[in-house]
């Protein structure tokens, strides 16, 4: 494990743990741009430069953006009353810190018949390509119809209706 | 415990991930603070597939790089849908506070 890996972790973790905590949303959509910056970088470290890319257009191009914009038209910036958190906190914190205890224990304590150190992987954007129009543009099809129908959902019900509305 | 290989480094931090993003998406009121835990649940999982495509045997097949495009794509249709969803609600019920929504006619 190299110095920058546990630094990009401890920035990532940060990010996220930041916004799941802070009580201004419009802050805690800050810190998950933080979160998905450094899970981008994390891909570059794994040598998977085009899911990288994919992850820094997608997330903070687009989700962040997008997280903003309800954020802003929901007047959800403001901190409510009652407190951030709903009142079975409790419960699914326990909940989070034993599906944490589960993972880690299962990661920590199972023998990997991989190899630790493996030659780093050359993969071209060609190969990736090749490999969508060819072995995997079935799903890749898929995908386009499932991105359009969503595009479409997103606007029907977001759109404004007058009269139905109160 | 010993020695933490690589790949279990990026597993555990996957793991830690997940565990924020579950809490968060548990304990928070806020409906949109929710669909920003599940994103980072999908993000956690996106890790693994990565991790396991790097030090997985043949790299040069791309499974594990496919898996995780595709599941960025599916994770942006997810979160156009939920945010759309979350302000057609407000529209109706001038919150996003989870405790309110509590009924399922309009």
């Amino acid at each position: 494990m190299t110095i920058v890996f546990y630094v990009i972790a401890a920035i990532t973790v940060a990010g996220a743990l930041a916004a799941m905590l802070l009580k201004n949303t419009v802050h805690c959509a800050l810190a998950l741009t933080v979160a998905f910056a450094g899970l981008a970088i994390q891909f570059l470290e794994l040598d998977a430069q085009f899911a990288g890319f994919a992850q820094i257009l997608v997330y903070i191009g687009a989700v962040a953006i997008l997280v903003v914009f309800a954020i802003l038209l929901t007047r959800g910036s403001e901190t409510p009353k009652e407190g951030v958190f709903s009142k079975t906190w409790l419960a699914g914190l326990a909940i989070a810190a034993m599906v944490f205890a589960v993972l880690s224990w299962a990661v920590l304590n199972s023998t990997s018949s991989l190899p630790g150190d493996s030659p780093k992987p050359t993969v071209s954007v060609l190969e990736i390509g090749n490999a969508l129009m060819g072995r995997y543009v079935l799903p890749l099809e898929i995908v386009a119809v499932l991105l359009t129908s969503a595009l479409i959902g997103a606007v029907i019900v977001a759109k404004h209706e007058k009269g139905s509305a109160k | 415990m010993g020695h933490v290989t690589a790949l279990q480094g990026y597993l555990l931090l996957a793991a830690l991930l997940f565990a924020i993003g579950l809490a968060g998406a548990l304990t928070r009121r806020n409906a949109i603070l929710v669909l920003i835990g599940i994103e980072l649940m999908l993000n956690a999982a996106n890790l693994n597939l990565i991790a396991f495509w790097r030090y997985g045997p043949h790299p040069e097949a791309l499974t594990g790089m496919m898996f995780a495009i595709f599941s960025i794509a599916v994770a942006a249709a997810e979160a156009a849908v939920g945010l759309g969803l979350v302000i057609h609600i407000y529209r109706f019920t001038q919150t996003t506070d989870l405790d309110q929504m509590n009924r399922m006619k309009g």
